[in-house]
């Protein structure tokens, strides 16, 4: 047989193709349930996280039961609306929504000394890649208790470090209500300080453009949340 | 070649990285900390015995003008198959691999071997040969990435090794050796230490 001609080498293609392909597409079917569920569960560990929370991977789906009492969607009036599974909301796709129209999930959580806390999404992207997050507020609103970032694929020690607790951890008590308007909270290079009065925390050495992607991420999907955090305080 | 020299060229006399130059587009990108330098040096080990191996078997089959081609689909096949694995069974190791793993397929050293190597050798010595390779890429990978991590955070693996009283008597991170620059100058280290021992290696 002659293996340099035109039939042998596009047959010889086609079943090499088809065989990978068949291949790949077995492993993604028969792998994709374990793989929902560990995405599942990652989910609810990057928003116990965002509350400081961490427990060993086997408790997770327990922890969350016991510390989420609640989820709900608002509108950007800060009204509670129906219509969606707060935990499969695609939040990738709502920050890219006009404010208006989006949906926003609120994951209410309750520590172990009484605390109320919400939890919001935050989805925006870094250097190479999307990067996300979760922001816990205290039960008046105004000011974070917790965030908790993470990345597909920043730079490892430059941009990648947002999702360390040296960074994140900054966040913590800062103001996202002043005065009774939405202010976001700005990442800034170290030593530098914002123009307006807004909070803000440093951001990565070496990481500018990730850092300035949390910040950017954090006004476009916090904003849109004002008027209920307003509507917590006042309560 | 016996399978000895196939196993133990690539350590040192013909290490893909200092000496063939390959693959140098990794080195820079995920040395700036220890572990992601070993866990990649890991997944391109067995990303390379075994892609070696299969492209060995099928050897005598594959038509010559698309041979390039038949590489690639093996070896980008086996990768997500590798990922989707990791994602299914061990989720916080493909978290931390991510984009580690897609830049396997782009790694020079890959298609060097099934070129030179495996098209034309025996399914045993292609998998030595890819193992090899493989080590002695990791190699590079992890001497970069300890002078990096311990110049560029005082820290190995996350641990702090610099002791507290050195920042207290003035010493400071360099912060230039996270940036990918240094890592080229610490490649060009490694290289010019690794050519001054084997001074057969030296260019007239």
């Amino acid at each position: 047989m002659n293996k340099q001609s035109n039939t042998y080498t596009l047959i010889y293609i086609i079943v090499l193709v088809v065989v990978v392909g068949t291949a790949l597409a077995l492993t993604s079917i028969s792998l994709k349930p374990r793989q929902q569920a560990n995405a599942d569960a990652d989910k609810m560990r990057q928003i116990l996280a965002s509350i400081e929370i961490s427990v060993p991977e086997s408790d997770i789906i327990s922890a969350y039961d016991k510390y989420v009492t609640s989820t709900f969607l608002v509108d950007e009036n800060g009204n509670r609306v129906e219509g969606a599974d707060v935990f499969e909301i695609d939040v990738a796709r709502q920050s890219k929504e006009p404010a208006a129209e989006r949906l926003l999930p609120v994951y209410e959580c309750r520590l172990d000394d009484g605390a109320v806390k919400y939890v919001m999404p935050v989805y925006g992207a870094g250097l190479w890649g999307p990067i996300w997050g979760y922001v816990s507020v205290d039960s008046d609103g105004t000011s974070i208790y917790g965030a908790y970032f993470a990345h597909q694929g920043e730079t490892p020690g430059l941009g990648a470090e947002i999702e360390k607790p040296a960074f994140s951890s900054q966040f913590s008590g800062k103001k996202l209500i002043k005065d009774g308007r939405f202010v976001p909270v700005v990442v800034v290079k170290k030593g530098q300080t914002p123009a307006g009065d807004e909070d803000y925390v440093d951001g990565v050495s070496g990481g500018t453009i990730t850092s300035k992607g949390v910040g950017a991420m954090l006004d476009n999907c916090l904003s849109p949340y004002g008027a209920f955090l307003k509507s917590l305080d006042q309560q | 070649m016996s399978n000895k020299t196939v196993f133990f060229n690539p350590f040192s006399k013909d290490n893909p990285v200092v000496v063939q130059i390959l693959g140098i587009c990794s080195v820079l990108a995920v040395t700036a900390k220890l572990e992601p330098a070993i866990v990649m040096g890991l997944s391109v080990i067995a990303v390379l015995a075994f892609s070696n191996v299969i492209i060995s078997l099928i050897r005598n089959t594959i038509p010559t003008n698309i041979r390039i081609i038949v590489q690639l689909v093996v070896v980008a096949g086996l990768v997500v198959i590798v990922s989707q694995l990791l994602q299914a069974y061990a989720y916080n190791v493909s978290k931390q691999l991510s984009v580690f793993i897609g830049l396997i397929i782009t790694n020079c050293i890959l298609m060097g071997r099934l070129e030179a190597f495996a098209m034309a050798n025996r399914p045993w010595p292609s998998f030595l040969d890819g193992v090899g390779n493989g080590i002695g890429y990791a190699a590079i990978l992890v001497i970069v990435g300890f002078f990096r991590e311990l110049l560029g955070f005082g820290t190995l693996l996350g641990y702090q090794v610099v002791p507290e009283c050195f920042y207290e008597a003035g010493y400071v991170n360099n912060g230039l050796m996270i940036l990918p620059p240094m890592a080229l100058i610490t490649v060009a280290c490694v290289i010019w230490v690794h050519r001054s021992v084997n001074k057969e290696l030296q260019e007239k």
